[in-house]
């Protein structure tokens, strides 16, 4: 079995020799380590890309908006991966954003992984009929797992969710009250003696 | 009074850090202090008659055990490298995380003595191989079997009977990922294990010579003297390979020295220093003149550094004695500034080293700031501005700015990782071919680039902005962000220039390791020596804790 480590410093490598620059080549090293953790096909999909780069043209998407598409060529998901994450400070304040067209969606789903983790906030990704959730870069979870990941994706749709509960106020509020079976009612000298501080600060 | 930490600008030039010394910070020193309790087990000793075959040492306490697997294997003289380029060595050593199982061994048998073409597990942490020093072992098994104990001149020569040419951990070929362990309280301090394996194989190299002078001999044979034991170490031969970690573990070389200055700046600001802790420090000056002497080299440029090193000691004990009262208030301020007027830099920092020795209470909670959550700090803040990191730039590069990297002399050498066996190397980009393939290790000149750039773009501009049309300059960017923050993660000099001496950059790193004696052999390869002087296994439970400069041959 390879290591973690061991993965981040070949990818890293051969990022740079497939190309990029030694900066972005660290974020890529970052990236695949991130999706081999989590058992998602960082290893495969790279090799992929970086064989297909070879013969094929990819777009690079520097600026990104609420709507983005590549007409010519697929998006290279390296670029377009450190591009989100750079910008995902200004790109917060959008609900949906959506791309079209990009190869290999996975290698792009990692930096948004990390992306999720800078903002604080869930983000919410449907890959065509396929969706992701990527929490915080504490995990990634899908309703595809088990089956192979899309080399060519026509569109991707983010959405970055508010920070809200995932449940209702009545079964927060009946948890809660059963929490409060551990707390000790206070008698008048338990009011007094037990927290320390005076009952009056007006000194 | 306040006392300031040092000026970074100053302390992480190479030619001061090439002249750090060990100290009680230094990680051998703590992980002997961290395992002092734990209880040490030879489990397994299956040598043949000549020393070969395998052997387990263990550190347990509780449910936790760290098991030492030695493989030790016949070479022919003519196999015997300590260059990396070797295939072949006399034992080889992995740190097992556990009790091995006899599967665990017989799997681990056939990688670990190919170590870098073999392939370990999570359940390993380190990997290590090790020459014997062919004169002094062969000296030692002789002596030994004769009934007598060994020539103590010939050891003083050496120091060691093995030393370890590459000690592999964090998940290299392998082995367990940092991650997997970091959370155990016994390993919150950089290369514990590391440090832990290199202790047990001295054992294990007092042992085999032992049972091969016994086998040798077995109604004359004695055993070598726990003292002399004591007093040999395990030596390292090590190049280039480790000069590039100090450069790409920013955050962590900033804990490492930033520790060091802080129990400097704590030190200096005692007002009143006890008669104890005066006569303890001193006394560790007067006995570690022994380490200065029995220093051997054949290396003029070190010769010229231990010469200079012996005869400022010399004067600063001269002023101790004679001219200096450690009554006066603040003695420590006023030691660190006589020094820093009168003696050369291996001094200054040799005396900044045993000043920390009467102070626990001061370095044992640095010990434990001595790592670092790397990836915390990992993310460039590309919502700020070019504006800001300008001006970070001005701030914490200031002699790196004045460098001009137009001149050849200041952009001669290139760092590259040779094809052959994946380590780092140096050579002249005017003169060998390979320069395109250079590795991001020269920081000063690209720092100088990516300052040109910003000279020339909006100040209004954010770093996420900046990057899309700069790209190539993305790694210095971190750095810059990072340096921000910790004064100490760079080294503030030229790393490609020609006058570079990248032995500094090694010695850097070994001094904090805890080694001693550094021997250079070139300017880019040098020998030392580890845990001369160091208690045996069975000692650990009380012990001296000055036994650095305690060694008597």
């Amino acid at each position: 079995m390879k290591s973690l480590s061991e993965i981040e410093t070949t990818v890293k490598r051969a990022s740079k020799a497939a190309g990029y620059s030694w900066g972005v080549s660290e974020e890529t090293g970052k990236s695949i380590r991130l999706l081999e953790l989590f058992s998602l096909p960082g290893i495969k999909h790279l090799n992929e890309y970086f064989n297909e780069k070879k013969k094929s043209k990819f777009e690079n998407l520097n600026l990104i908006s609420e709507s983005n598409s590549s007409s010519k060529n697929p998006y290279c998901p390296i670029t377009l991966g450190v591009s989100f994450l750079d910008q995902i400070n200004t790109l917060e304040h959008l609900k949906k954003i959506q791309f079209k067209n990009v190869a290999y969606p996975i290698i792009f789903i990692s930096f948004i992984s990390r992306s999720s983790e800078i903002i604080g906030k869930k983000i919410y990704v449907k890959m065509d009929e396929k969706k992701i959730l990527l929490n915080l870069n504490v995990n990634i979870s899908s309703n595809f797992i088990e089956q192979e990941f899309p080399k060519l994706v026509n569109t991707i749709e983010l959405n970055l969710l508010e920070n809200e509960d995932n449940f209702t106020d009545d079964e927060w509020n009946n948890l809660y009250k059963l929490s409060e079976e551990t707390f000790v009612e206070e008698s008048d000298s338990l009011k007094k003696g037990a927290a320390g501080a005076g009952l009056t600060d007006n000194d | 009074m306040k006392v300031e930490l040092r000026d970074p600008n100053k302390i992480m030039k190479l030619s001061r850090l090439g002249s750090f010394h060990q100290s009680k910070l230094s990680f051998l020193r703590s992980f002997l202090n961290e395992f002092k309790e734990w209880e040490y087990k030879r489990d397994l000793f299956n040598l043949n008659e000549n020393g070969f075959g395998e052997a387990v040492y263990s550190f347990k306490k509780n449910k936790r055990v760290y098991s030492l697997i030695c493989f030790a294997n016949e070479i022919k003289d003519e196999e015997r490298s300590d260059r990396v380029i070797a295939t072949k060595w006399d034992a080889a050593f992995t740190l097992h995380d556990g009790v091995p199982t006899k599967k665990d061994i017989e799997r681990l048998k056939n990688e670990v003595p190919k170590q870098e073409v073999g392939r370990l597990s999570y359940k390993e942490l380190t990997l290590s191989r090790a020459n014997k020093s062919v004169r002094i072992y062969n000296h030692v098994v002789e002596s030994l079997s004769k009934g007598k104990q060994p020539d103590l001149n010939l050891l003083s020569k050496v120091g060691y009977l093995y030393r370890t040419t590459a000690v592999y951990g964090s998940g290299k070929f392998g082995l367990a990922d940092r991650f997997r362990i970091k959370n155990r309280e016994e390993i919150n301090g950089p290369f514990r294990l590391e440090m832990m394996l290199v202790y047990l194989v001295r054992q294990f190299t007092f042992d085999q010579v032992n049972h091969v002078a016994y086998h040798k001999n077995p109604k004359i044979a004695v055993k070598l003297d726990d003292n002399i034991c004591k007093n040999l170490g395990i030596g390292n031969s090590t190049g280039l390979g480790m000069a590039p970690f100090i450069v790409n573990h920013p955050t962590l070389l900033n804990n490492w020295i930033l520790s060091r200055e802080k129990a400097l700046k704590k030190i200096r600001e005692i007002k009143n220093v006890k008669g104890e802790d005066r006569d303890l420090f001193t006394d560790c000056i007067k006995k570690s003149l022994k380490n200065i002497t029995s220093w051997n080299t054949d290396s003029e440029y070190q010769q010229k550094k231990i010469s200079s090193l012996l005869k400022d000691v010399e004067k600063f004990l001269n002023f101790i004695d004679k001219d200096f009262n450690f009554k006066s208030e603040y003695p420590f301020n006023k030691i660190y500034q006589w020094l820093e007027d009168n003696t050369c830099e291996e001094c200054i920092e040799y005396i900044v080293s045993i000043m920390m020795e009467p102070y626990n209470d001061i370095i044992n909670p640095l010990v434990k700031e001595m790592s670092s959550e790397e990836e915390k700090y990992f993310n460039i803040p590309t919502y700020r501005k070019v504006e800001e990191l300008r001006n970070i730039i001005e701030a914490k590069y200031p002699n790196i700015l004045d460098i001009n990297f137009e001149e050849k002399e200041n952009n001669k050498n290139f760092w590259f990782i040779s094809k052959n066996k994946e380590e780092p190397r140096l050579a002249d980009r005017f003169e060998e071919h390979g320069s395109e393939l250079e590795q991001p290790l020269a920081i000063a000149r690209d720092i100088k680039k990516l300052y040109d750039k910003l000279l020339v773009s909006k100040n209004s501009l954010t770093i996420a902005e900046f990057l899309t049309s700069n790209s190539e300059l993305r790694h210095v960017v971190r750095r810059a962000f990072i340096v921000e923050k910790f004064p100490y993660s760079e080294i503030q000099d030229n790393t490609i220039g020609k006058d570079l001496m990248p032995i500094d950059m090694l010695r850097l790193k070994l001094s904090f390791f805890g080694a001693l004696k550094f021997d250079p052999r070139s300017d880019k390869w040098l020998r030392i020596c580890m845990f001369q002087g160091a208690p045996l296994p069975n000692e650990l439970k009380s012990y001296d804790e000055q036994w650095v400069y305690k060694t008597n041959i």
